[in-house]
């Protein structure tokens, strides 16, 4: 049993028209995913947010050797869950869209599916690289540009393929999963107070929010209440990870839009953030969360207050004048359009969903940690252009949320401990959440019958983002790729985990 | 329409003068790999074994009292600090952990190996003042990623030193690895080597590009640059701050000396 969702179990036969209703009601499918309860036992999970502030659902399905339906044809959201499920568990689909390989690249051979227990620990697949699948696109004036997986300077590794004809991009096709470590497979085995150290290593810019909804949902599967001062500790730490994060976002833009000095000045004020971090020890807040609350409390110093005002007053100076540059403006207005149908059918989440008309933020919606005890509303920035002027201005207000949540948190925060026991019984399953920089990411953690991990399934922010970013790309121009994608504020690595 | 040159123009000098005479490293408060103190470890004890993710920590074969310590593996994550019941494992603020010799970030109970050795054939010397870097993820958490993007912000302002990133290995002196090795990279990171010109060096910066990190083993990971590429600097650290790549940099060039010997920072 699932703790921190309602549960529902349904036959696979079920499952298709259980999507059709939902989405019949105005839901959304979040999540999917596979796993391995007994030794021939497999499973499939489905996470369905049945509308606005209504508490999740989760759907379960006993899965022996029959094919399941492919939900991705009513849900497309769901299409890349069930394309890894199909890589890492084995688990096939009948009618996907595109029946590809998403994880895996062609030439990997894994001797059984990796998520299976069965497939050993240490053993890396053989790999032969084969040439990846690319669609058919012919036409004698038509180029075909594969760039990356190493490009321009410090980036992460991914390769994205244009076709295009002069300078309108025909078709584009991110290929991701070139960093896929594995890592919730890692997480089998450990404690649970292990995990938490893997769990901020998945995306290193999002080290607070992966750990948080970690331990989220740790908590849950264990029944532990966690002290008030720590939950409002991590607010604090949430917070800043989304200021230093959101600097860099405007540092990046201003770049790509070639603002030199405007890029200075963010990726300065994000500098700044990072060693005010260090109040927790680390530049990233890494070392301190743990199931239960946090590893040891945090000394604030008398000025923090004083600095971040500052730092507010300079970042608003900063901000503002970015939305008064007229050639800064004028290569985000109508760039990179994400509709509203588009965002919600394929599983936006974040600034980039608000930014196209979707009002939603799980710190209110699902409010966690100490959100709902701060006598503030947390204001979600909404925009309906979807735009990368949207997109940025959504960020730009959630950057004065930040603030104004931080500065009522110092003078609020409540002494006491910031430590409780937590360890979950055998069997115990937990889901858990937090509202990254990025948006929404969830934690479905299973325990096995010694108490340890069995299985943890991550669904992080970029990994949507990516899906929905593809489909700004095609038609647009290459001028403005660089542009269009920086505003998508995408990572690789909690995409590719 | 505002004057963005004006408005920088209006700003002080945010660069620090480090590693210059008072310059500000910006690391106050950071805390880096724990030290190791032999002395005070209790024979026996298994607590920060079982506490080490990565496996820094092992107890020695043959010789089950004593402890090895592999600043390698180190993710810097303080659990064996926390529980470690006779205070052998201190929290520190050490950073600066680039050796040359893998070797060297091993503890050692007495300093075997010889002092650093200055680089091969000195071709540093046509080097000295300028260094071009092409930067490979090979599979991180991004973590690294934002330290070296960090290297470019006002504050450390890398160009004052001479050292550039470059997007082609074509202009590359010095090849920076980032990650703990995906089957998916490998290919690609050999052929970028494949590519740069002779003379080049490799760094391994982070725990996962010297070890495999976090991430190590596993279907679809490596154990970073180990049997991969011939390494000339090894730079642990989850990830390492900026001011200990620069260290990493500079000691690459003779610039700055190795401050590591046997797992043990000065």
């Amino acid at each position: 049993m699932m703790r921190n969702t309602e549960e529902r179990r349904l036959t696979v036969a079920e499952l298709l028209p259980a999507c059709e209703e939902l989405l019949a009601q105005g839901g959304r499918m979040s999540m999917a995913w596979g796993w391995f309860p007994g030794s021939a036992a497999r499973e499939i999970c489905y996470l369905a947010a049945p509308g606005p502030r209504r508490p999740f659902v989760l759907w379960r399905c006993g899965v022996t050797d029959e094919t399941l339906p492919s939900l991705a044809v009513r849900a497309p959201a769901l299409s890349w869950h069930e394309r890894e499920i199909s890589d890492l568990c084995g688990i096939p689909f009948s009618g996907h869209p595109k029946g590809h390989p998403l994880v895996l690249h062609a030439g990997a051979e894994p001797v059984t599916p990796p998520l299976n227990p069965a497939y050993p620990r240490e053993v890396g697949m053989p790999f032969t690289r084969r040439r990846a699948h690319a669609p058919d696109v012919a036409g004698s004036d038509i180029q075909e540009l594969p760039f990356g997986p190493v490009r321009a300077d410090v980036t992460e590794s991914a390769q994205f393929l244009f076709f295009y004809l002069g300078e309108h991009i025909l078709h584009y096709l991110p290929r991701l999963f070139f960093k896929h470590r594995g890592m919730e497979k890692r997480f089998a085995g450990l404690t649970a107070e292990l995990g938490v150290v893997l769990a901020e290593r998945v995306s290193g810019v999002g080290s607070v929010a992966h750990a948080l909804a970690y331990c989220q949902a740790v908590e849950a599967a264990g029944g532990c209440e966690v002290p008030p001062r720590a939950r409002w500790l991590r607010v604090l730490m949430a917070e800043l990870e989304r200021l230093y994060n959101h600097l860099h976002y405007f540092g990046h833009l201003a770049d790509t839009t070639t603002l030199k000095v405007g890029q200075a000045e963010g990726k300065l004020l994000e500098e700044r953030v990072k060693q005010i971090n260090a109040i927790t020890g680390s530049r990233f807040l890494r070392n301190l969360l743990v199931p239960g609350g946090l590893r040891r409390d945090i000394h604030l110093y008398a000025g923090l207050a004083t600095e971040l005002g500052r730092l507010q007053k300079d970042v608003n100076a900063y901000l503002k004048q970015l939305a008064h540059t007229g050639s800064y403006l004028d290569r985000l207005i109508t760039t990179g359009v994400l509709d509203r149908e588009m965002a919600l059918a394929q599983g936006a989440t974040g600034p980039v969903a608000r930014a196209s008309g979707l009002d939603e933020d799980v710190r209110r919606d699902h409010a966690y940690a100490a959100y709902a005890d701060m006598d503030m509303d947390v204001r979600v920035p909404l925009r309906t252009a979807g735009d990368a002027n949207a997109r940025a201005e959504v960020r730009a207000e959630e950057i004065e949320v930040s603030f104004a949540l931080l500065l009522r948190l110092l003078v609020r925060l409540p002494a006491g401990e910031v430590r409780a026991a937590c360890q979950p019984a055998a069997s115990a399953e937990g889901l858990g959440w937090s509202e990254s920089p990025r948006g929404a990411l969830f934690y479905a953690v299973h325990f096995d019958e010694q108490g340890k991990l069995a299985r943890v399934k991550i669904r992080s922010p970029s990994f949507s983002n990516w899906r929905v970013f593809q489909y700004t790309v095609r038609d647009s121009n290459m001028m403005d790729y660089a542009i269009n994608e920086a505003s998508f504020g995408l990572t690789i690595a909690g995409c590719d985990r | 329409m505002p004057v963005w040159t004006l408005f920088g123009l209006t700003r002080p000098v945010a660069s620090t003068r480090w590693p210059g005479e008072g310059g500000d490293d910006g690391q106050a408060g950071v805390q880096g790999l724990p030290r190791h103190h032999a002395d005070k470890c209790d024979n026996g004890c298994r607590e920060c074994v079982a506490a080490c993710l990565p496996g820094a920590l092992t107890r020695k074969a043959g010789d089950e009292a004593r402890l090895n310590v592999d600043y390698g593996r180190c993710i810097a994550c303080q659990m064996c600090v926390e529980v470690c019941p006779t205070g052998a494992m201190e929290s520190s603020e050490d950073w600066a952990f680039a050796v040359r010799d893998r070797e060297d970030l091993k503890w050692q109970e007495a300093l075997q190996t010889p002092p650093a050795q200055a680089l091969k054939a000195r071709i540093e010397g046509a080097f000295r003042n300028s260094l071009y870097i092409r930067h490979v993820d090979f599979g991180s958490c991004n973590g690294c990623e934002s330290e070296l993007q960090a290297l470019n912000n006002p504050f450390y302002n890398l160009h004052r030193l001479g050292i550039f990133f470059t997007p082609s290995p074509r202009f590359a002196d010095i090849l920076l690895v980032t990650g703990s090795g995906t089957y998916a990279m490998r290919d690609v990171l050999l052929a970028t080597y494949e590519a740069m010109p002779e003379p080049k060096w490799v760094m391994a910066m982070g725990t996962c590009a010297v070890s495999g990190g976090i991430a190590a083993g596993g279907y679809s990971s490596g154990h970073g640059l180990e049997g991969v590429l011939p390494v000339d600097i090894w730079l642990p650290g989850c990830p390492p701050n900026p001011a200990a790549i620069i260290h990493a940099l500079l000691m690459l060039l003779e610039r700055a000396p190795q401050r590591v010997r046997g797992g043990r920072c000065e």
